[in-house]
């Protein structure tokens, strides 16, 4: 930078026009200035920011979802469930994963050139049940070697982090292994550099749900868990993966969100059923910040820490944080409340403004 | 017949001249239609840059003047104020053109003494920032604002210098060796004012997209104008002397208060803190030794009362046009452009004012003490008064 280009203005100068300002003791600029603050603490803007004259925190326009081939309600709501087979007196569930390079519009205006699993950020939400064995195909159709490391229990040949389970471009790989521990847990690409391989969308949800019969003390919490029984259907279940982009690639993000697209549940809520109970698969894929958070307005929750219990580790909590990787179930219920939007967000007011902002709908 | 052979000549070398010309359009045209160099250019992401040029602060809206470039348009896609996304309009819509200018109106209940970051995300994700260092209502053209500000300008330009000329009737009686002080001392004070005119150039240039080549403009401005100004000075056959050359002084310093009331001007736009009187004193006195270095060339030369009225308004005056255009609207490429003119027109007078010593005393008087001594007094003495602004 030239010696002759301080960025900002000298101190001279303000000092200069300070000065004279001061001296002449009439501010042209301080009777207006005094009462634009006083204006602005008279009226605050109700709740995160209505006010027609103060604006509002949010981005301006809309991302094109059709675009990007995937949108965010649908990515809290849907689950992957892979093929289903018997093979030696056991289920045999097989996935398949495609890492691929796409352009992908993480907020409205903004192109990001992600790595994905399927085309989207997050990758599909893959959920099977405790005891299977599963079988999950990666076909490396990007520019650089990707894998998918699964935070579960597996042996090292299929951890995703060296010899053949790192698929160069054009490969593929199969890891093989038991579904367990029952959680919520998450998978990832794990080549070198990791940072880099997993802020640019290389991650998902992956829920092991519990198998009631090896749970014979909790097993109707299990059945509430478990997938297609009858004491699931009044659950409303929710992906909800707490992600940040840094998009001018400085190490810091630009942009956070739950399920990628910032303020997109603010904008549109996810809609609750009054009278059923609320399950959040919450995982933490946020890069560069050592903690994520979610805060749940109005109401208070039971935790259950990496999902691998089926009593709550933390109880009637509002607010939880996630170290990265970290992850958890969340279950409260509306059931004695009025109708309404009912918010939630990181309580890092800094991921909160730059887009990880939402609504519950409760009807 | 020899009119003809020229005019025949001149004929044969204008066509001549077209051929180069031709050449030049011809490899453009082929740059363009075959683009070459696009296995190096197709991968790269578009280059891009942002700079604020102006900040409007009113009640409840921060409103926003920035000039963009880069190797494509650029689309201003989010807006950040102090970390948060907020809503914004753009004036006009869509995309930046290389060059181009746009206005981004960010409704926000800013805080008035406060500072705010400002930062820009574009379609590429890139992210550019500003910050306001000190939120204050921009100065709006009322009835009030403008006194203000004229009496800023008037204070700026007007009063020191008019205080400085009073110096003239006691300078009358110095002898010639008094009087190679004075002018020496006048040339150290115009060289200090030359060194601040393009340091506060260059500063604005900082400001500016860098593709403007502010800096370079800011340097030819000032050759140009030096050598326009000598040329014109002496176009008599004769250097410049007596009033004339203190009409020239007057002009110089006339430019440098031009941009100086711009950058006054501007502080007052984007904010400054209110201080103490003492701060105002110290500017008064500063601007003094300008009035010092107009009087110094007339000794002698008996002008009448309103050559002193003409000179010190032309001196003084554009401080306060500049202070009035400075907290209104003004890009830092045409503020550079002022302070690299006015370094020109600064330049010359130096240049002519060590002529004068040269020819009244002799090249040899340049090193004498009086002459020497002058002049350091005169880069010290506006150093000494500098620090008191």
């Amino acid at each position: 930078m030239h010696p002759f280009h301080p960025r900002a203005i000298s101190r001279r100068a303000v000092l200069k026009a300070g000065g004279l300002l001061g001296a002449l003791g009439m501010g042209a600029a301080a009777t207006p200035a005094a009462a634009a603050t006083h204006d602005a603490q008279a009226v605050p803007s109700p709740g995160h920011g209505a006010g027609p004259r103060h604006g509002d925190n949010r981005v301006v326009g809309s991302v094109d979802h059709d675009r990007n081939g995937f949108d965010p309600w649908t990515i809290a709501t849907e689950f992957e469930f892979g093929e289903v087979s018997q093979e030696n007196g056991r289920t045999m569930r097989e996935f398949t994963l495609t890492a691929m390079d796409k352009e992908i519009e993480i907020a409205p205006g903004i192109m990001f050139p992600a790595w994905t699993y399927n085309g989207r950020v997050p990758g599909p939400t893959l959920r099977c049940v405790e005891g299977e064995r599963l079988r999950v195909r990666l076909l490396n159709a990007g520019t650089h070697p990707h894998s998918v490391h699964f935070h579960g229990i597996h042996s090292a040949r299929m951890d995703g982090v060296a010899g053949p389970s790192i698929v160069e471009p054009g490969g593929e790989f199969v890891y093989e292994f038991d579904a367990r521990p029952f959680g919520c847990h998450l998978y990832h690409c794990h080549t070198l550099p990791l940072k880099r391989h997993i802020h640019k969308g290389l991650y998902g949800t992956f829920i092991i749900d519990p198998d009631p019969q090896r749970h014979p003390e909790h097993a109707e919490a299990a059945r509430g868990r478990l997938f297609g029984t009858p004491e699931h259907a009044r659950w409303q279940e929710f992906v909800i993966v707490m992600n940040g982009f840094d998009t001018d690639f400085d190490d810091e993000n630009e942009f956070y969100a739950a399920n990628t697209i910032p303020f997109a549940y603010f904008d549109r809520p996810l809609q609750v059923e009054r009278a059923r109970p609320v399950r959040l698969y919450v995982v933490n894929l946020t890069e560069f910040d050592p903690i994520n958070s979610i805060h749940l307005h109005a109401n208070f929750f039971d935790y259950y820490d990496h999902g691998t219990t089926l009593t709550p580790s933390l109880r009637t909590i509002d607010t939880v944080m996630q170290c990265q990787a970290q992850r958890g179930i969340l279950e409260f219920t509306f059931a004695e409340h009025e109708p309404g939007l009912y918010m939630f967000h990181a309580h890092q007011t800094e991921f909160a403004e730059l887009g990880w902002m939402s609504h519950f709908e409760v009807t | 017949m020899h009119g003809g052979l020229r005019a025949e000549g001149l004929r044969r070398s204008g066509a001549l001249f077209l051929l180069p010309v031709l050449a030049l359009i011809g490899l453009v045209a082929v740059l363009f239609l075959t683009d070459p160099l696009q296995n190096l250019t197709a991968p790269a992401p578009p280059v891009e840059e942002l700079k604020v040029e102006r900040v409007v602060l009113e009640p409840g809206l921060i409103r926003v003047h920035v000039r963009a470039d880069g190797s494509e348009p650029l689309t201003v896609a989010q807006v950040q104020v102090d970390g948060a996304y907020r809503t914004f309009t753009l004036e006009p819509a869509g995309p930046i053109a290389r060059l181009g200018q746009t206005r981004i109106d960010i409704p926000y209940p800013w805080i008035d003494g406060e500072t705010h970051h400002l930062s820009f995300v574009t379609s590429t994700g890139v992210r550019f920032e500003h910050t306001i260092d000190v939120a204050q209502t921009t100065p709006r053209f009322g009835t009030g604002e403008v006194t203000t500000l004229v009496l800023v300008g008037l204070l700026l330009g007007i009063a020191p210098v008019a205080v400085g000329v009073m110096f003239y009737p006691a300078m009358r009686g110095f002898g010639p060796t008094l009087m190679d002080f004075i002018l020496a001392l006048t040339a150290g004070l115009l060289l200090f004012l030359l060194i601040d005119t393009i340091g506060e150039g260059f500063e604005m240039a900082g400001k500016a997209v860098e593709r403007l080549r502010t800096d370079a403009l800011v340097l030819v401005s000032g050759l140009v104008t030096l050598a326009g100004l000598l040329a014109i000075g002496r176009s008599r056959g004769h250097p410049p002397e007596g009033v004339m050359l203190a009409l020239f002084i007057a002009i110089g310093i006339g430019l440098h208060n031009f941009g100086e009331g711009l950058v006054v001007g501007s502080a007052l736009a984007t904010g400054a803190a209110a201080l103490a009187t003492f701060l105002v004193t110290g500017f008064v006195i500063h601007n003094v030794t300008e009035g010092l270095g107009i009087a110094a060339p007339m000794v002698g030369a008996r002008p009448r009362w309103y050559a002193f009225v003409g000179l010190v308004a032309i001196a003084g005056l554009p401080a306060v046009f500049g202070v009035l255009l400075g907290a209104q609207a003004f890009s830092p490429f045409w503020a550079a452009l002022c302070f690299g003119i006015g370094a020109g027109a600064i330049a010359q007078v130096v240049i002519e004012v060590v002529a004068l010593i040269s020819r009244r005393s002799g090249s040899a008087a340049l090193l004498k003490p009086a002459s020497v001594g002058g002049f350091v007094a005169g880069l010290a003495i506006m150093y000494a008064t500098a620090l008191l602004v």
